[in-house]
């Protein structure tokens, strides 16, 4: 009996939709419970499969036996072990968390929902594990189209134009992708990224694969929204279903970064992306002015869900910044903060989505009182925004730690001030949210009996509430344990990939 | 000079799809309706097809058929007599991959066009903000 997690991984969650849309013609009834059911086994086998990569090394499977250049090959290692992680709990916490307010807001289309949502985790489960560039191009393209479709499920009147907006560069993120890995086929006759990775170093000095590692990088950055690529992001997020915009803010973004580092560390290289090309400066640059802009416009919103996109525009800086400064510390803090970001927005959007529950818009002006109305949900949200700003026992203070010490390292000051800065503002920035929410007075005069119904206590139902008090919790556990994390899981990758 | 001529005649593959690929990717920045601008996402997909289709062709190459196979006296297989097939059904995805996202992308113009009675982006966004 050979090792069959890696397949699995794929094939659940894919058979799972296909079996979720012929019980629409049956018993509906069972849709949710097989969702839930076919997660769980998902997030299951992802821990197995880290565990066996932490314990003998890099797990190394073949699609149907078929031997690497010529098959499919999936390669998990430490990197994507630990993304595949993140991308399966958080599918089942949200799966989870969301089934009051798809209820809510989706009413009979509840089952449709749950297929796309299915899809999409496929989609980004496939795009983490595959070692294969074509592969890699077609799973994001069925995570693309899950996600289009879920987001033109939200708001009525804004959401079919954000999600086509998001449909225009998403297709040419892909489509340069794409176009990359046909330079990089005419150049090595190869997709495989391991294969690709070991004919390289030969052809460094070729246009072509110059060529190549710009469209592929370019491509990703449109999909992962880097700076003056963002503008499909904050309408996109803002206006679609809470439970897809709790599960597209965290992962899809990460989840290019995570495609953006493999592609730079390990199909390109370090040598080919910091010796020959020598565009780090450059990059870091621009990581540094979507850094500050994320930030800006951020301060510029009058809505909460609005800021919170803007704040993901921020957080991308961070990421591709760390990963282009290029020495082990600010990778350390760039894969550190994959995860802790992941965490970190999942918790901000589970309460962003338990207060649109309750309240009809999340209009600054609408939120006055709220830590009377809902204290636990609030209670989350702090965590997660003090996490977000960078305050020590939550976990977004050990990966910044990582990155400045990169940026030091580097001498990089521009990024480092972006970070300091973007700091101080995404203090600004909540500490204002937290003081409309529990300072501000409410509405006096005009309308009193208005007033005092919305001062009692209307916290979210019990299904919601949970898991962003465990997330929360899992906000300040991967804070007091990210020493362990960074030993077993992020140096050793580190390590090797960095010389 | 005989230099400039090559570079475009002997590459004309290239400089066809670069050409397809600009007219999609100028339809999409430029129209104002929702369907042209679908329009020139499809030629901006197609073109890639037709970069990756180019590429797998060789003077002379035949069909990636093996003639003769299992025994009896098969003439020996050179790859170099046949075109490489890969680039065909990498592309055979992608076409399944476009056309897909064609269809959202109908499907969410319809859904706009309901809403708004409208194609055109910027009456829609009028319209959106009298809501």
């Amino acid at each position: 009996m050979s090792f069959q997690y890696p397949a699995l991984i794929i094939i659940i969650p894919v058979l799972a939709a296909v079996f979720c849309s012929a019980l629409m013609w049956g018993n509906r009834r069972l849709v949710y419970p097989l969702c839930v059911l076919a997660l769980t086994v998902t997030a299951l086998s992802t821990f197995v499969l880290l565990a066996e990569v932490i314990q003998f090394g890099p797990v190394d499977y073949r699609m149907a036996g078929w031997p690497p250049p010529w098959g499919i090959q999936m390669r998990i290692d430490l990197l994507n072990g630990l993304v595949l992680c993140i991308v399966s709990v958080i599918a089942l916490v949200n799966l989870i968390a969301s089934f009051r307010s798809v209820e809510q807001e989706l009413a009979e289309k509840t089952d449709t929902f749950y297929i796309l949502y299915l899809l999409f985790v496929t989609g980004l489960l496939g795009v983490v594990i595959t070692g294969d560039l074509f592969n890699l191009y077609v799973l994001l393209e069925v995570t693309s189209l899950a996600a289009y479709a879920q987001i033109a499920m939200g708001d009525p009147d804004r959401s079919p134009v954000a999600s086509l907006n998001y449909v225009f560069l998403g297709v040419i993120g892909a489509s340069f992708y794409l176009l990359g890995v046909g330079y990089l086929y005419i150049k090595t006759g190869s997709l495989n990224m391991m294969d690709i990775a070991s004919i390289l170093p030969s052809l460094y000095s070729s246009l072509a694969v110059f060529t190549a590692f710009v469209f592929c990088m370019v491509g990703v950055w449109a999909k992962m929204a880097l700076f003056p690529l963002h503008v499909w992001l904050p309408n996109a997020y803002a206006y679609a279903p809470t439970a897809s915009n709790r599960i597209m803010a965290p992962l899809m973004t990460k989840v290019m970064v995570y495609v953006m580092i493999r592609l730079m560390f390990s199909v390109f290289g370090m040598d080919y992306v910091f010796e020959e090309l020598a565009l780090s400066e450059h990059i870091v640059l621009l990581a540094s002015i979507a850094i500050l802009a994320g930030a800006v416009l951020a301060l510029a919103q009058k809505d909460l869900k609005k800021m919170l996109t803007y704040i993901i525009v921020s957080e991308i800086g961070y990421l591709v910044g760390g990963a282009w400064l290029g020495n082990s510390a600010a990778l350390t803090g760039t894969v550190l903060h994959v995860l802790n970001d992941a965490l970190m927005t999942f918790c901000l959007f589970l309460a962003v989505g338990n207060m649109s529950y309750k309240l009809k818009n999340l209009h600054f002006d609408n939120l006055q009182g709220l830590f009377s109305r809902m204290p636990l949900t609030m209670a989350g949200f702090v965590l997660a925004g003090v996490s977000i700003v960078g305050i020590p026992p939550t976990c977004g203070f050990f990966s910044k730690w990582f990155l400045l010490s990169g940026a030091l390292e580097a001498g990089n000051y521009v990024f480092l001030l972006a970070l300091v800065f973007s700091s101080l503002i995404n203090a600004v920035l909540f500490f204002r949210i937290f003081e409309i929410c529990f300072f501000e007075p409410m509405h006096s005069g005009e309308d009193h009996a208005h007033e005092h119904s919305r001062s009692v206590l209307s916290e979210a139902p019990a299904s919601m509430l949970l898991p962003l008090l465990l997330v929360a919790a899992g906000l300040l556990a991967v804070g007091l344990y990210s020493g362990m994390i960074v030993d077993h899981v992020v140096a050793p990758f580190v390590s090797g990939v960095v010389a | 000079m005989p230099d400039i001529l090559g570079v475009f005649v002997a590459k004309y593959n290239y400089w066809l799809f670069i050409v397809l690929m600009m007219v999609g990717l100028y339809a999409m920045i430029a129209k104002n309706n929702l369907i042209k601008k679908l329009v020139g996402m499809n030629i901006f997909q197609t073109a890639i097809i037709f970069f990756f289709i180019s590429i797998a062709y060789k003077k002379g190459g035949t069909l990636p058929i093996i003639e003769n196979a299992h025994g009896h006296s098969a003439p020996a297989i050179h790859a170099a007599e046949y075109m490489n097939p890969l680039p065909h059904v990498l592309m055979l995805t992608a076409i399944v991959v476009s056309v897909a996202t064609f269809g959202v992308a109908l499907a969410l113009a319809v859904k706009t066009y309901r809403r708004f009675q409208t194609l055109e982006e910027d009456e829609i966004r009028i319209r959106m903000r009298q809501k």
